[in-house]
């Protein structure tokens, strides 16, 4: 086990707050984490940083065993490097078939030239996630009129298919039913036995059930990580989760 | 069930020899350039009118290209119409220059002493170039004399220039409007270097006399307009095939990709930029190929056929045709430029109000302008929106029937 994502000292701020305040941490490869936080604590930024959407003001984020430095990398380099993200609202392609959104999606090469001129055959590799995520039956229906909960698995499908080292997955269970909710935790342990999983989660029972080491963030910095019961003894973390009895209590 | 036993037919993997709209597209062009000919031969349609057909199909292949740029990859392009200009004067420049040579040749060896060669350089600048007050023979003439060369720059010159916008523009991640606003400015401003005299391409008097092809005096336009019209239509035909080969498949998702949501193609691992540059450079070649094919057509090229309303044009004719679908663009190009000869050529009977009477000639644009707005706000399919009414009439008669799903359509779908 050795670290795959390795953050440190990172700081982002936007008009002067400080969404993200010198954090650090990291990910071994493989395990699966859960981050959890209050609303605004920078999650979601701290997401964005992985993946190149946004980039640091000081601090390092280094992966693989080469510690390439993410900062210096296109967003399209960070996926192609292996860094697979879902995000919060589900965002998937809605003008497109799950078979095409599937296919865009599959680890294969991605230069214009050798998309454009080499077309074998991948939708039995396309029909296989689909099957994986519930959605063999819609393979050829439009993701637009998809559920919202079949949209949530479709993107975790995309992320499945790309085939990543690092999953970093936001908030999966949001508008999810209990059952698909069940669903989504399993998938979630089976992947992360063999690659590195983040996932960012409101829910506490579901980060319960993922059974996994967590993070919580608060304000942009790490306020407390180990096991769910040991963070949440944490009188800081009870602190933060004061007013909110429904997490208080857990 | 075995994931290899799905039943995959979607329309994007169907082979382009059986798609509906490939299909109906080449028959139409065959039979448009067949009955045409035959009808000519008879003496029964004028060459104006077949010269306007030939144009109308190169109008319809810078449509093609605009909808690739535009429709499927959501780059709004207000300058490709300045690449079918320059594709014009890279074909004019030869035409020009091939027939001027002859005529000069052919008066100078009157003289008792045969002509050097630098006097007859000096006979052509004189004749080309005098409407501009001088006889030298500008740089860009270089290779005018050479008809693989020039029309090699049809092509290259308009993918050069693309190239070199589109990776500046694109590399700094400008898009949307901002996008448009910098092509019209480019457009705009080739269009005024073109208009003064020491461009080196006539100003404003633009390249003239382009339908007598050097080496074919002796054949009648009623001919030279036939061959066109079939050359215009094959050009047509391949671009189509070849367009509609593109949009298919996974690039064509990823460009469709790109115009719905290009920071999630991104975290897909796809360099979006690349793309962007490939299709804007790509589409401007197609277009400098289409202005090749219309200017020996139209006879002439000056700098207002590359001035910025024409691009714009370009765009409404997608717009009302249905972007986003390749024959949608044709069909838009196709009847909304033939719509506006008929409208601006007297073809449309005035209206007489008693009070006013409504000239087409002033007011056809109105109308144009009345279309556009109206296609964009209710109809955003344009013209390809009515093939898709009347082919989901025909796909409820094929629907699935029963629990015992897709059996129907598995009968229907054997070969
Ligand atoms: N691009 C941006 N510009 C300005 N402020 C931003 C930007 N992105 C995030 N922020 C701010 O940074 C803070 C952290 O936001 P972030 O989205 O990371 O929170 P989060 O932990 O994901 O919250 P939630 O649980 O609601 O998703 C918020 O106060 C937000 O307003
Ligand atoms: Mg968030």
């Amino acid at each position: 086990m050795s670290a795959l994502l390795e953050v440190s000292g990172v700081t982002k701020s936007f008009d002067g707050f400080k969404a993200i305040d010198n954090l650090s941490l990291s990910v071994n490869e493989p395990e699966l984490r859960a981050i959890i936080g209050p609303n605004g604590a920078g999650k979601t930024t701290f997401m964005d940083l992985v993946t190149g959407k946004t980039r640091p003001d000081s601090g390092t984020i280094r992966y693989g065993e080469l510690s390439r430095d993410l900062t210096a990398m296109s967003e399209a380099q960070i996926a192609r490097a292996g860094i697979g993200r879902k995000f919060q609202k589900p965002t998937v392609f809605e003008d497109q078939t799950v078979l095409e959104n599937l296919t865009m999606a599959l680890a294969a090469p991605r230069n214009p030239l050798n998309v454009l001129l080499r077309r074998p055959d991948r939708s039995a590799r396309a029909a296989a996630v689909a099957e994986e995520v519930g959605l063999e039956k819609d393979l050829n229906k439009r993701a637009g009129i998809l559920s919202h909960g079949q949209k949530q698995w479709l993107e975790i499908g995309m992320l499945l298919a790309q085939e990543p080292r690092l999953l970093l997955v936001d908030e999966p269970a949001a508008g999810m039913t209990t059952a698909e909710r069940e669903r989504t935790t399993a998938m979630l342990v089976e992947a992360a036995k063999t690659r590195a999983v983040v996932v960012i989660e409101h829910d506490m029972e579901f980060v319960r059930r993922l059974k996994c080491r967590v993070t919580v963030l608060h304000e942009g910095r790490s306020l407390a990580e180990g096991s769910l019961d040991h963070v949440c003894a944490d009188p800081r973390v009870i602190d933060v989760y004061l007013g909110r009895p429904e997490e208080a209590d857990a | 069930m075995s994931v290899e036993s799905l039943d995959i037919a979607p329309r994007a993997r169907r082979p382009l020899a059986a798609r509906t709209d490939v299909i109906a597209m080449m028959l139409g062009l065959a039979t448009l350039t067949v009955c045409v000919t035959l009808l000519a031969q008879m003496g029964l349609v004028s060459v104006s009118f077949v010269k306007l057909l030939g144009k109308t199909l190169c109008l319809c292949l810078a449509a093609l290209a605009l909808d690739l740029v535009w429709g499927f990859t959501g780059i709004l392009s207000l300058g490709h119409f300045a690449f079918f200009g320059i594709g014009g004067y890279a074909i004019g420049m030869w035409l020009m220059w091939d027939r001027t040579e002859a005529i000069v040749a052919a008066s100078l060896a009157q003289s008792t002493l045969p002509p050097t060669p630098f006097e007859i350089r000096e006979a052509i600048g004189t004749q080309i170039f005098g409407v501009v007050g001088t006889s030298e023979i500008p740089w860009l003439w270089a290779y005018a004399g050479s008809l693989p060369l020039q029309l090699a720059f049809a092509v290259l010159v308009p993918g050069l220039i693309a190239g070199i916008f589109g990776w500046l523009a694109f590399r700094s991640r400008v898009a949307g409007v901002y996008l448009s606003i910098l092509t019209q400015a480019g457009t705009l401003a080739l269009s005024l270097w073109l208009f003064q005299n020491d461009s080196g391409l006539r100003g404003n008097n633009g390249l003239s006399g382009l339908q007598n092809i050097p080496g074919l005096t002796d054949v009648p336009q009623s001919v030279i307009s036939i061959w066109f019209l079939w050359a215009s239509a094959i050009a047509l035909a391949l671009s189509y095939l070849g367009a509609s080969w593109t949009v298919s498949g996974r690039f064509g998702s990823v460009l469709r990709g790109i115009r719905d949501n290009e920071a999630r193609v991104r975290f897909l691992g796809y360099e979006v930029e690349h793309y962007k540059l490939a299709v804007f450079t790509g589409t401007a070649m197609l277009c400098g190929l289409a202005g090749a094919l219309y200017y020996p057509q139209a006879g002439i090229v000056n700098p207002a056929e590359i001035a910025p309303i024409a691009s714009i044009y370009l765009v409404v004719w997608v717009a009302i045709g249905g972007r986003g679908r390749l024959y949608g663009a044709v069909i838009g190009a196709a009847v909304v430029s033939l719509a506006s000869s008929w409208f601006t050529g007297g073809g449309a009977p005035d209206i007489e109000l008693g009070f006013y009477t409504i000239k087409w000639t002033d007011w056809w644009l109105v109308l144009l302008g009345l279309s556009f707005v109206l296609v964009t706000l209710y109809a955003p399919k344009g013209l390809g929106g009515l093939v898709d009414i009347y082919t989901h009439k025909r796909a409820r008669r094929r629907e699935d029937l029963g629990p015992d799903q897709g059996s129907l359509r598995g009968e229907e779908e054997q070969p």
